[in-house]
């Protein structure tokens, strides 16, 4: 096998070659850069993403430290309102667009689904490595916009005021659009992939609850992408031009603007925290030895909030002038987002039970996990009451709540799922007992920034606040010691990362034990994921019952 | 026991009728949460020790739930979350629904202050005086760009829209002076954006309001307004009486009520124009800014279409000056007499 193989003739077999002992592994199968630059082998460009998602992270959370450091004062601190109107925005663009939205499906989701699936690669090796691309270069067209002038318009750029502002909108707003596209291939290459490419055995209620939530967010992704795209087209030709789409002086409706917004952005929030959703299910059934409790309903419910996730974007716009009929129908369609959401917390506490569970440092994160969805998600139900969230409305009680649920949910699930599969991607360990040291510190240093921040909202600072009253500084000092601590802890994962990708003890192939299906296959696995002919799947995933007793499975 | 409770949250002063109605939904939601979530959480807990991992490659039992299980997991979240929404709407419905002897106040947002005016005057910057104990109704409106007018103390808020109003109503439980906070993001002084709300006892109320009419205290109204947190008041009617001259606006339109090329500007504001098709619009500030940028769009009958377009040689600040000076136009006779309700067609 030459080392260029994989990238002349991705769909071939490898040639029959007599020494069939040795299939070297994704990382050293060609190790030229060009190699990797073209490379359509889903597992690289996972790599490459995962790179790149690292260098925003880094980004964002500079920009959020920043914006911490500011609000230790009432007053001006350390930069200008303008620098500081910028600061908001460049944080919730990058780590959304840029970070939270591409975090899990374009990483574990391009390394993982084909394994969990059986197959050789993505439906579209080709596709997926455009998607790469187009993300690079939409990552690249905001962050020059951003470097020449930036935008002060928050991340949710409503008009008027992002129409007349003479901040440099166009060309951030337009690096955002083609970024969508990224995520529109990488959803469409999901859905075919997992439709088309299951191996044999693997039937849709047998597929892993990680499929099926990358399955659901490719989904909205591919639905919802459009009209965020539609929208981000319209504010730069408002902006560039003076179209009067949202201008009332001319006829247009600026309310207009928030329902297409949310529209997107509401499906967005799940983008974001389905995948998370599945790669919990996974770590909690390796680590507690078990079949998940209620897969089925686990499963639906995924799609269930796919589904209603597209009919609550109102509940952003309680206060925004909408009539009181259409506010209580988003109120109650918000509330059965929850009960999806509860359902699969249940069920996943429910998979412990009699179960084995083993503390290691991805379980840890499952707890933060655990614990940030059930508050944010339950915050959300009470701003979803409609009469709470008039106070609340625009006020730090928000920022808090969708960071415990969005942001939290998010970050726990990508360190867990980085730590879970850092064996399989790298064929490397690192070291158990700094793990939990920082995840127990990522966790508490969470918690320490945004409940004062929930405490802050009760008390009544809005949200986007240059300057404050003095009343609120001394929760604004918590939330920024909170930060620091956050910080370091990230910094100690980036250290011993690092140090085990290079040093770190050989893992072997599952050293979880795992019946998880991507762990039966090579860790590291060989450019094509497996060698020979393609497996099956006699059993379900996570199946731990013992063989000898194993008659029972179709209770299922 | 509520006070308390208030503490612990952070909550401010419950100062309104709707702070009394929803701080109860806060704390039963805050409540349960914190009861059921400690539940999950124990449960949890006990569930990794009592299933901690034995041997390294253990076996366990296939455990599925059952059907009463699953039922339970969905209905008991549901039935919480449906009683939580049921009063939080019927409060909603109560805050949208001002009651019929609610007293009027207009209130207009713009980059960076708060303006408020009684329909029987007078007009005021950043201070709103209101009674005590007496329904409010804030009929809420933007100049420029989205602007959120929040009361902490009454838990109340509603967003300011260019070319629409919304309103919102409160009434006050006590006497003092709580903050107004913009909570809709505006540019570049955001945060500075600040106003008060001072509630007064209803005699008190009574003799400001009597002392305002009758213009013996006319700058007291600034005096007392914080003004050390906004840009200076810029004189917009005398700025767009020059402006009105040198963009050749009077040479069509009168101020003094006589026919010309144009309607008269006197009185023209919150006057019902019948237009070219037979419909009818209220002169507002929307209207009277698209009759400079487009000014065919909605001719009014009987003159002809003649104006030119402003768009591209009036900025955004002179038009808001020329709709200023012909708001400042308006005759005696347009707010005569007790409000009959907003002069802006109801939302909803």
């Amino acid at each position: 096998m030459t080392p260029s193989s994989s990238i002349a003739a991705p769909g071939a077999n490898p040639a029959p070659e007599e020494h069939h002992d040795h299939h070297p592994s994704y990382l050293v199968d060609g190790t030229t850069i060009k190699s990797w630059l073209l490379t359509v082998d889903h597992k690289r460009i996972g790599l490459m993403f995962l790179f790149w998602v690292l260098v925003f992270f880094l980004v964002g959370g500079i920009f959020a430290l920043l914006i911490r450091v500011e609000l230790l004062t009432p007053g001006p601190t350390i930069m200008d309102a303008m620098t500081y109107n910028r600061m908001f925005t460049l944080h919730g663009l990058v780590m959304i667009f840029l970070f939270m939205i591409p975090a899990i499906p374009a990483v574990f989701g391009n390394f993982m689904l084909p394994l969990m699936l059986g197959a050789k690669d993505v439906a579209f090796p080709r596709l997926n490595l455009l998607s790469f691309y187009i993300y690079l270069g939409g990552a690249t067209l905001a962050l020059w916009g951003m470097l020449n002038g930036g935008l002060d318009t928050g991340w949710t750029f409503y008009t008027p005021y992002s129409a007349h502002t003479t901040a440099t909108v166009a060309p951030v707003l337009f690096g955002a659009f083609i970024i969508g596209f990224s995520s529109i291939v990488t959803g469409i290459n999901f859905i075919v992939t997992v439709h088309t490419m299951r191996a044999p055995g693997i039937t849709w209620f047998k597929m892993p609850l990680f499929v099926w939530a990358m399955y659901a967010t490719s989904c909205i992704q591919v639905l919802a992408t459009p009209v965020i795209g539609l929208l981000l087209v319209l504010v730069t030709v408002e902006n560039l031009f003076g179209f009067g789409m949202f201008d009332p002086a001319r006829g247009g409706d600026p309310v207009l603007f928030q329902h297409l917004f949310w529209f997107y952005s509401h499906p967005a929030v799940y983008i974001m925290v389905l995948p998370s959703f599945g790669v919990m299910s996974e770590i909690v059934s390796t680590f507690s030895r078990k079949n998940l409790f209620g897969y089925r309903a686990v499963a639906y419910s995924s799609l269930g909030i796919a589904f209603v996730g597209f009919f609550a974007w109102g509940h952003h716009m309680f206060v925004s002038g909408q009539s009181t009929f259409v506010g209580g129908l988003f109120g109650v369609l918000t509330m059965l987002v929850g009960v999806f959401t509860a359902i699969k917390v249940f069920n996943w506490v429910g998979t412990v039970y009699k179960g084995a569970v083993e503390f290691k440092t991805p379980f840890a994160y499952f707890c933060g996990f655990l614990f940030f969805t059930v508050f944010g998600g339950m915050t959300g139900i009470a701003l979803g009451t409609v009469s709470l969230d008039v106070a609340w409305h625009d006020t730090y009680f928000v920022v808090a709540h969708f960071h415990f649920i969005m942001v939290g949910a998010t970050i726990m699930a990508f360190l867990a799922a980085l730590h879970y599969w850092f064996p399989k991607m790298f064929g490397r360990t690192y070291h158990e007992g700094w793990g939990l040291v920082s995840a127990a510190l990522i966790i508490l240093g969470f918690n320490a920034t945004f409940i004062p921040q929930f405490l802050l909202g009760n008390n009544g600072m809005p949200r986007r606040y240059y300057e404050y009253p003095e009343r609120f500084q001394a929760l604004n000092v918590a939330s920024t010691a909170g930060a620091t601590l956050l910080a370091f802890g990230f910094i100690i994962i980036a250290l011993y990362l690092t140090y085990a990708l290079v040093y770190g003890k050989a893992s072997g192939k599952n050293p979880w034990r795992s019946k998880g299906y991507e762990w039966m296959s090579e860790s590291p696995p060989p450019t094509h994921n497996f060698v020979g002919p393609q497996p099956v799947f006699p059993e379900e995933p996570h199946f731990y019952v013992d063989p000898k007793k194993a008659e029972v499975p179709n209770a299922v | 026991m509520s006070e308390l409770l208030n503490d612990i949250l952070f909550l401010p002063e419950a100062a309104s009728t709707f702070a009394e109605r929803i701080d109860f939904l806060h704390h039963f939601v805050v409540g349960t949460t914190m009861v059921m979530s400690t539940a999950v959480g124990l449960a949890a807990l006990f569930f990794f020790f009592r299933y901690r991992r034995r041997l390294p490659a253990q076996a366990t039992e296939y455990v599925v739930p059952t059907l009463k299980t699953e039922f339970l997991f969905v209905s008991v979240p549901l039935v919480f979350f449906l009683a939580w929404f049921g009063i939080g709407f019927r409060d909603f419905t109560w805050l949208t629904t001002p009651p019929k002897d609610a007293m009027d106040v207009y209130v207009m947002g713009k980059q960076w202050m708060w303006k408020f005016s009684y329909p029987e005057g007078p007009n005021g910057v950043n201070v709103l005086h209101v009674p005590a104990n007496r329904p409010v109704r804030l009929l809420i409106t933007s100049r420029d760009v989205l602007h959120s007018f929040y009361v902490p103390s009454f838990r109340i808020k509603m967003d300011a829209l260019p070319g629409r109003y919304t309103q919102i109503w409160f009434e006050a439980t006590k006497p003092g002076t709580y903050q107004v906070l913009c909570t809709e993001y505006c540019g570049l002084s955001h945060s500075k954006m600040l106003a008060e709300v001072v509630v007064l006892p209803q005699e008190e109320y009574e003799n400001w309001i009597q002392e305002q009419r009758r213009g013996l205290l006319q700058d007291r109204q600034d005096a007392l307004a914080d003004n050390s947190m906004v840009p200076p008041v810029a004189r917009m009617v005398e700025q767009g009486q020059i402006l009105a001259g040198t963009q050749g606006c009077l040479k069509c339109h009168s101020v003094d009520g006589s026919q010309h090329i144009g309607p008269t500007f006197l009185g023209m504001y919150d006057r019902v124009e019948k237009l070219e098709d037979g419909q009818t619009i209220r002169v507002d500030e929307a209207y009277i800014t698209q009759s400079m940028m487009d000014p065919g769009a909605h001719l009014v009958a009987g003159y002809q279409n003649v104006m030119p377009t402003y768009q591209g040689k009036l900025q955004g600040p002179e038009t808001a000056a020329i709709v200023e000076y012909i708001k400042s136009l308006r005759t005696p006779n347009v707010r005569e007499g007790a409000s009959e309700g907003p002069a802006y067609d109801a939302i909803q």
